[in-house]
C-alpha cells in the first residue's frame, strides 16, 4: 500500500515540478516540431521523396528529442539532494526511479506523440499509415526513456555528460529506430507489420523490468 | 524504542591514492551520540556516506543490530540522512515538500498532523504555502530538520547539521538531538560547532 503511496508520490511530484517549470516540457517539443520542418527546407519541394523518407525523419527527430531531454531526468534530484534522499528510502529504489521515467516520459515523450501526426501531415504521409506511426511512437519513446535514464544515470555526475550521454544512449536506441520506421513504412505500402510491432512490444516490456535495476546501479556510482 | 546498535569494525576509506583513515572501530548504541571532529577533508562525509551505505568501505564493515546494512532492509527504514545537500525541492512549497518526504519514508501516520507538528517544531508554522526557494538558507535547514521528525527514526545520520542555523536554530537542533536521545534514538553527525548536549552520552572520533 504505501509502495504504491511512494511511487504515485513520485509521478505526482515530478508533473508538479514540470508544471512550475514549463520550458521542460516546451523545449524538447519545440525541437522535434523544428528538426521535422528543416528537412521539407534543406530537401526542397520534392512531395515524393519527402513522402518517402517521412518515417525516418519523425523517428530520428523523435529520438534526438527524447535524447536531449533526458538530462532533466536525474539532474535537478543529483544537484539538490533529493536523489540522496530517494535512494536512501526504505522502498525497492528501482521502483522509484521507474516512476521517474514515468513522469519523465508524460512530460517529454507524450506530447511528441500528440503533434506527431500534424508533422506527418506535412511530410505527405499517407492517412493510413498515421495510426501506425502512433503506435510505433507510443511503444518506442517510453523504451527510449527507459533506455536512456540508464546512460544519464551514468553520466549525471560528470559536469559536461552531454557530448557522453550521446555516445552511450544512442546506439542503444538503433533498435528502436529499425523497427518503429519499418513498421510505418510498410504501412503506408499496405503490408502487414505484425512482426515489428511485437518486437517493439517485446522491447518495452524488457526495457520496463530490465533497465530500472542498471539506473539504481548507477546512479548509486555517481552518487559515491 | 527497541535497543539498537550500530557498529563498525575496522574501517578505512581510501578516497583518491589518500588514506582517509583505517582500522576504525566504533559501537554506538540506543541514546548515544558520535560526533566526529576534524578538519576539512580529514573524511568526516566520506564516513557519514559509508554509514549511509551510499559508498562502500574500502575494508571493514557496519553492522546495525548485527546485521550487515549492505543486506539489512531494516536499516534503510531506520536510518534519516542530512548531509550537506538539503534534498528540498525549491519549486515545491514547504508543505509539498514534506508530503513528498513522507511519501518516501513508508510511514503511515495521520499525514496532515504529522506535518503540522513538525512544521511548528522547528518554527517554520505558517509557511505551508511558501515555495521552497522563497526561504533562507537557515529556514531551508530548519525545513530538513522538520524531514527528522516526519517519521521516527531510531538512527539520525547529520552533515553539518548547524550550517546556516542562527542561535536559535542552533539551540532547537541540539533540543531536538537531546529529545531523540531520550526517545532512545541514536545520532551520528559531524559538526566544527561545539556541541552543547549536557545530559546525552556523546563519544568523540577523532578523524586526523
Amino acid at each position: 500500500m504505501s509502495l504504491s503511496a511512494a511511487f504515485f508520490a513520485i509521478i505526482r511530484r515530478d508533473l508538479l515540478l514540470a508544471l512550475r517549470r514549463r520550458s521542460e516540457i516546451a523545449n524538447p517539443l519545440f525541437f522535434f516540431v523544428l528538426v521535422i520542418t528543416l528537412f521539407p527546407l534543406g530537401v526542397g519541394a520534392k512531395p515524393h521523396l519527402l513522402q518517402a523518407i517521412a518515417p525516418g525523419i519523425i523517428w530520428v527527430s523523435a529520438l534526438l528529442a527524447a535524447m536531449l531531454s533526458l538530462d532533466s531526468l536525474f539532474r535537478s534530484d543529483f544537484d539538490d539532494g533529493s536523489l540522496e534522499q530517494l535512494l536512501l528510502s526504505p522502498h525497492p529504489p528501482s521502483l522509484l526511479v521507474l516512476g521517474k521515467v514515468l513522469a519523465h516520459w508524460l512530460v517529454t515523450g507524450l506530447p511528441l506523440l500528440l503533434i506527431a501526426p500534424l508533422l506527418a501531415v506535412l511530410l505527405g504521409m499517407p492517412s493510413q499509415s498515421l495510426g501506425v506511426l502512433l503506435l510505433t511512437l507510443l511503444l518506442g519513446t517510453p523504451v527510449l526513456s527507459l533506455l536512456g535514464a540508464i546512460g544519464v544515470a551514468l553520466t549525471v555526475g560528470l559536469r559536461r555528460g552531454g557530448m557522453l550521454l550521446s555516445l552511450l544512449v544512442l546506439p542503444l536506441y538503433v533498435p528502436v529506430l529499425i523497427f518503429a520506421s519499418n513498421a510505418v513504412e510498410m504501412a503506408s505500402s499496405g503490408l502487414p507489420i505484425d512482426a515489428q510491432l511485437n518486437i517493439l512490444m517485446a522491447m518495452l516490456c524488457m526495457a520496463l523490468v530490465l533497465a530500472p535495476w542498471p539506473t539504481v546501479a548507477a546512479l548509486k556510482m555517481s552518487l559515491n | 524504542m527497541d535497543k539498537h546498535t550500530l557498529q563498525a569494525q575496522k574501517l578505512s576509506c581510501i578516497r583518491d591514492d589518500r588514506l582517509l583513515f583505517s582500522s576504525l572501530d566504533f559501537t554506538l548504541h540506543s541514546q548515544q551520540v558520535l560526533l566526529l571532529e576534524g578538519k576539512n577533508g580529514s573524511g568526516k562525509t566520506s564516513l557519514l556516506r559509508i554509514l549511509c551505505g551510499f559508498r562502500e568501505p574500502d575494508a571493514g564493515s557496519v553492522q546495525w543490530c548485527g546485521e550487515p546494512i549492505s543486506s539489512n532492509g531494516q536499516y534503510r527504514a531506520d536510518m534519516a540522512y542530512i548531509g550537506h545537500l538539503d534534498g528540498i525541492k525549491k519549486e515545491l512549497t514547504v508543505l509539498e515538500n514534506l508530503q513528498f518526504a513522507l511519501a518516501l519514508a513508508a510511514q503511515a501516520c495521520a499525514e496532515a498532523d504529522a506535518i503540522q507538528a513538525a512544521l511548528a517544531r522547528v518554527q517554520l508554522a505558517g509557511f505551508d504555502d511558501m515555495p521552497a526557494q522563497t526561504l533562507s538558507a537557515g529556514q531551508k535547514r530548519r525545513l530538513s530538520l522538520a524531514r527528522l521528525l516526519l517519521a521516527p527514526c531510531p538512527l539520525w545520520i547529520l552533515d553539518e547539521p548547524f550550517t546556516a542555523l542562527d542561535k536559535q536554530g542552533i539551540a532547537l537542533s541540539e533540543q531536538l538531538m537531546a529529545e531523540q536521545c531520550d526517545r532512545g534514538g541514536m545520532i551520528v553527525l559531524t559538526s566544527h560547532h561545539e556541541l552543547n548536549l549536557p545530559s546525552t552520552d556523546v563519544q568523540r572520533i577523532r578523524l586526523s
